[in-house]
């Protein structure tokens, strides 16, 4: 029983940490039609630019809260400065060209920051600072849960409350969703689009930087790399709940993390990752619109 | 005119270029020996180098747009090589030469040469394969590499197992690849093109990580070696001769393969392809099955995947699953993508430009990667249709006289 | 025994979600008539061509094509849009769909693929019969284009042309592939009142010659002088049918556009 707990938090955890990440796709995805390949190297960016902010920290002597916050702060920041940037330079220029020439733009920006990491920095793994003490009051469930565990849950709670309110009542909120049903009519009322997709892609790219600190202080090491495979079991996950569906990428993540936890648990993990490609193929064959997404008939 | 405005803005973006990379470029930690190298001059350069690029583009596009607004001529806008194609004894001259280069290349330079041409002229025949699937029907397929795997790995099991030839596996491979291109095909082409894109890429991960985890059947990371060359009548030949023979090998297959894509872009099936690449549901109403068209494609650029799979397993005897990673799928459309979509002419070039300039400038090769991202970008963003934007045979025809046609 | 009418739908119903976009609709039309299908903006009218030529499958109704002179009568139900064009109807798009990239002649030569047949092989080895059946699909083609007053058009490529030019020429495809019947959504849509008339000679012209045509026209003048007979439809629904005589009297119709203008 305690095994079958284990499991069902740490799949809890994964799914937390891919729906931070999913949420960045399924809002872009939903305000632009765009599958943005690069969002994973966001979160690349954001591990490790939280990576290199508390080292210097730590080694500077600065007390654990402390770095905490700042690489946080840090991550936030760096990795949505690089998603407005990126959405300035690859995509924006390309809002009118065929479906497909901003996907590939996206595919070379992805490929161009992994390649920018690993020479501006190293291809080696580096271990990533613990920023997480074991809380004393976790000590009886540790071998259960984790204070890791424990944190990364809170914190996905917390940012998802965060999320649903600047949506559902702020200013850019209400103009997002306009956006995103008809973009026409958005800019015939006068919501100022250009703004909307910046603020799309800071949101989401904030999101995934969070997500990047918190998985790198689980796993304990980052390289230049993990984007990638990070990245599409995310997009896996929003395709799952219904891409464009802010609840549905939530939903698709935690059955994501859950299956792969005890699928891991349970037969083995040779094959975790084949599993997850395996799943993206399957829905995206039989149903492309996903759990809560709506499918659309093209009018012609 | 704006003179001051321009170099304001010039020096906000790099000042915002030198904050955005000023982590990941300037700061370096090492986290075992706990020290920090802060690295200010890359700062700087930073700073420059953005200030200049931003300079370049902004000049790039005013020429564009001057260019737009004088002359629409369409002789002006086709490239050069285009006015030497058109020019019948410009274009036989120019073919003669290439020939003469080709047939003596081994000739004057060394074996190591000979080979990284060869590996050259196998990224022609991928990119011409690739090109049927994304150049002319408009299909993203981003796991081109599983078919290359699956013919790569044809060979190799084939030849350890069963002992079969070069030649004998080069067809098989190609089919078994043009197999798995159906059966991928058969399900997932009705799928709107960035789906299409996300599952083919998922495939050629699935295919990939099958051949590692599956030690049994694949001999797992390790991979295969002691691959036989390929042979000529049951001679065998030493390592030296096999690497021309193997060049002049590739020369032809890249002859075969200009030829049969150059027929197909210019027949009935070439012309639905570009069809359904302009307009999918015009082009059915036009009464063309967009299932068997696609699958047609789709299936034609696995077969070429799988033929160069087998000549990559014959030429390096050796494969392991390292070499079909993602990368070499995106290795492969930068190459469709900066020659031109759709063009024959354009994937030679850009095949030679991205496989032998970062074997030649050695000190580019690290950057290669980070080279062909920002080509893919660049060239969305700036140059859509290519180096060598295709330009396609009209179709001429003259009342009571028979149809002439010209390229 | 009556002759089979060649198009024969009967109620044809389509729900997109909540709205039904077409209400048990019958509507007919035998070989050689021009019959209209009008209705306000909305009404459906294209959604119905998008119903019987597959591109969207209707929540109900049957859809019988017969060809002309005795042939066997071919359910178009549950038909890929392809196999409709096959069996024999073509339409136009009233948002142009043309191969942009294309000239103009390969935009119909791309009409001649469901009545051609070479393939893989023929394309690699241009074998005799290859060779042939592509010299008779640019015969047949330029032919066309000539009759559509496009012939000297021929090499531009399809997005070059003028506006009206771009509607001939998506008439000049769906003819390529020799239809049993022709559909035109909108043909005259944002043409000047010299090319509809050039419009309105041409469609005469083709009908002349036994071509069936359905077509869907704002233009009540082009309607009117052009049309055997008259659907008309409003919310999915028919609320008319007859002659133009009789559409012109009739209540329901006037009702119908009612503030909405009715001469384009
Ligand atoms: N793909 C679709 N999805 C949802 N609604 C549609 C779709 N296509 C058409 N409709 C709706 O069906 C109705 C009829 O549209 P349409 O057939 O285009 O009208 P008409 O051609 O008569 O002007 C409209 O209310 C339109 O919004
Ligand atoms: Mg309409």
């Amino acid at each position: 029983m305690d095994y079958f707990i284990e499991l069902l938090f740490s799949g809890l955890t994964r799914g937390s940490i891919y729906a931070l990440i999913a949420l960045g796709y399924t809002m872009v995805y939903g305000i632009i039609g765009l599958i943005n390949f690069a969002h994973g190297e966001i979160y690349m960016i954001g591990a490790f630019t939280a990576f290199i902010v508390a080292t210097v920290l730590s080694i500077y002597g600065f007390p654990l809260i402390a770095i905490v916050i700042i690489a946080g702060i840090a991550a936030v920041v760096w990795s949505s400065s690089y998603g407005y940037t990126i959405e300035k330079i690859a995509y924006k220029p390309l809002r009118h060209a065929p479906r497909l020439s901003p996907l590939i733009s996206a595919i070379g920006m992805s490929i161009f920051l992994q390649n920018y990491v690993l020479l501006a920095q190293t291809s080696d793994f580096l271990p990533f600072p613990r920023l997480i003490p074991d809380f004393p009051f976790m000590e009886p469930i540790a071998h259960i849960v984790g204070s890791t565990d424990l944190v990364i849950l809170v914190t996905t709670v917390i940012v998802m409350v965060a999320l649903t309110f600047i949506i559902k009542f702020t200013l850019i909120g209400k103009a997002m969703r306009a956006t995103s049903q008809d973009r026409t009519m958005a800019t015939l009322v006068g919501i100022n689009v250009n703004r909307v997709i910046s603020a799309t892609f800071i949101i989401g790219s904030g999101l995934a930087a969070i997500g990047g600190l918190l998985i790198a202080s689980h796993i304990g090491q980052i390289n230049f790399y993990i984007g990638f495979l990070a990245g599409i079991k995310a997009f896996t996950a929003a395709v799952l709940g219904g891409i464009g569906s802010i609840p549905g990428a939530v939903l698709g993540s935690l059955i994501l993390g859950l299956t792969e936890s005890f699928a891991t648990g349970y037969v083995s993990s040779d094959y975790e990752d084949v599993f997850a490609f395996s799943l993206l193929v399957l829905i995206l064959i039989f149903k492309p619109s996903g759990l809560l997404g709506k499918a659309t008939n093209q009018k012609v | 005119m704006g003179l001051l405005k321009e170099l304001k803005k010039g020096v906000l973006i790099s000042l915002w270029f030198v904050f955005l990379t000023f982590p990941v470029m300037v700061i370096k930690v090492d986290p075992i020996a706990r020290t920090v190298v802060w690295r200010w001059a890359n700062a700087l350069y930073m700073a420059v180098g953005t200030f200049f690029i931003y300079f370049l583009v902004q000049f790039f596009l005013r020429k564009k747009e001057n260019r737009k607004e004088t002359n629409d001529s369409k002789e002006q806008t086709l490239s050069f090589i285009h006015r030497i194609l058109q020019d019948r004894l410009q274009r036989n001259i120019l073919i003669g030469v290439v020939a003469v280069v080709a047939v003596f290349f081994p000739q004057f330079l060394s074996a190591y040469q000979t080979n990284v041409m060869t590996t050259a002229l196998m990224y022609v025949v991928l990119g011409l394969g690739l090109n049927i699937v994304v150049g002319l029907a408009g299909l993203l397929d981003l796991g081109f590499v599983a078919f290359y795997a699956v013919g790569a790995y044809t060979y190799a099991l084939l030849n350890l197992h069963f002992g079969l030839g070069f030649w004998a596996v080069l067809p098989i491979g190609g089919l078994i690849a043009a197999t798995f291109g159906i059966l991928l095909g058969f399900p997932v082409l009705r799928l709107r093109g960035d789906y299409l894109a996300i599952v083919t890429l998922g495939f050629g991960e699935i295919i990939r990580l099958i051949l590692e985890n599956w030690g049994q059947f694949s001999k797992g990371p390790s991979g295969i070696s002691n691959i036989s060359r390929p042979g000529f009548f049951g001679i065998e030949f030493s390592l030296q001769s096999s690497i021309i023979y193997t060049y002049y090998l590739m020369v032809l297959l890249v002859l075969v393969t200009i030829f049969v894509v150059n027929r197909l872009q210019d027949s009935r099936l070439g012309r639905a392809w570009i069809a359904l690449r302009e307009d999918e549901i015009a082009c059915q109403a036009m009464g063309i099955d967009k299932r068997k068209t696609k699958l047609v494609a789709f299936s034609l650029g696995a077969f070429w995947a799988g033929i160069m799979g087998v000549m990559f397993a014959a030429k390096t005897t050796f494969v392991n699953p390292a070499s079909f990673t993602f990368l070499e799928s995106a290795i492969i459309l930068s190459i469709v993508v900066l020659g031109g979509m759709g063009s024959i002419v354009g994937v030679l070039f850009g095949a030679l430009i991205l496989i032998l300039m970062p074997e030649y400038l050695r000190a580019l090769s690290q950057y290669r990667m980070l080279a062909f991202g920002a080509i893919l970008v660049c060239m969305m963003v700036f140059r859509p249709q290519g180096l060598i934007s295709n330009i396609r045979r009209t179709y001429t025809f003259k009342k009571k006289t028979t149809s002439s046609l010209c390229r | 025994m009556t002759t089979q009418p060649i198009l024969d739908v009967s109620g044809l119903t389509m729900d997109f979600g909540g709205i039904r976009a077409l209400n048990t609709l019958d509507l007919d039309v035998n070989n050689g008539e021009i019959v209209a299908l009008i209705g306000p903006n909305g009404a459906g009218k294209t959604t119905f061509f998008n119903c019987i030529t597959g591109i969207y499958t209707p929540t109900a109704g049957d859809i019988w094509l017969t060809p002309p002179g005795g042939g066997k009568k071919i359910s178009l139900n549950g038909l890929k849009p392809n196999q409709v064009t096959e069996k024999g109807l073509a339409r136009t798009f009233q948002n142009i769909r043309l191969f942009s990239k294309m000239t103009v002649l390969e935009n119909v030569m791309i009409g001649r693929h469901c009545r051609t047949k070479a393939f893989i092989f023929g394309a690699i080895f241009r074998n005799k019969a290859t060779l042939q059946e592509e010299q008779g699909i640019l015969e047949t083609s330029y032919a066309i284009l000539e009759k559509v007053g496009l012939a000297n058009y021929a090499d531009e490529f399809a997005e070059n042309l003028p506006y009206g030019a771009q509607r001939r020429l998506e008439i000049a495809r769906a003819l390529a592939t020799e239809p049993l019947l022709l559909l035109l959504d909108e043909p005259a849509a944002g043409m000047n009142p010299q090319e509809t008339i050039g419009l309105e000679h041409l469609i005469k012209q083709i009908s002349r010659e036994g071509q069936a045509i359905l077509l869907i026209e704002h233009d009540m003048k082009l309607v009117m002088s052009l049309s055997d007979r008259i659907f008309v439809m409003d919310y999915g629904k028919k609320i008319a049918q007859g002659t133009p005589l009789e559409i012109r009297e009739n209540p329901a119709v006037i009702k119908a556009y009612l503030g909405e203008e009715v001469d384009a």
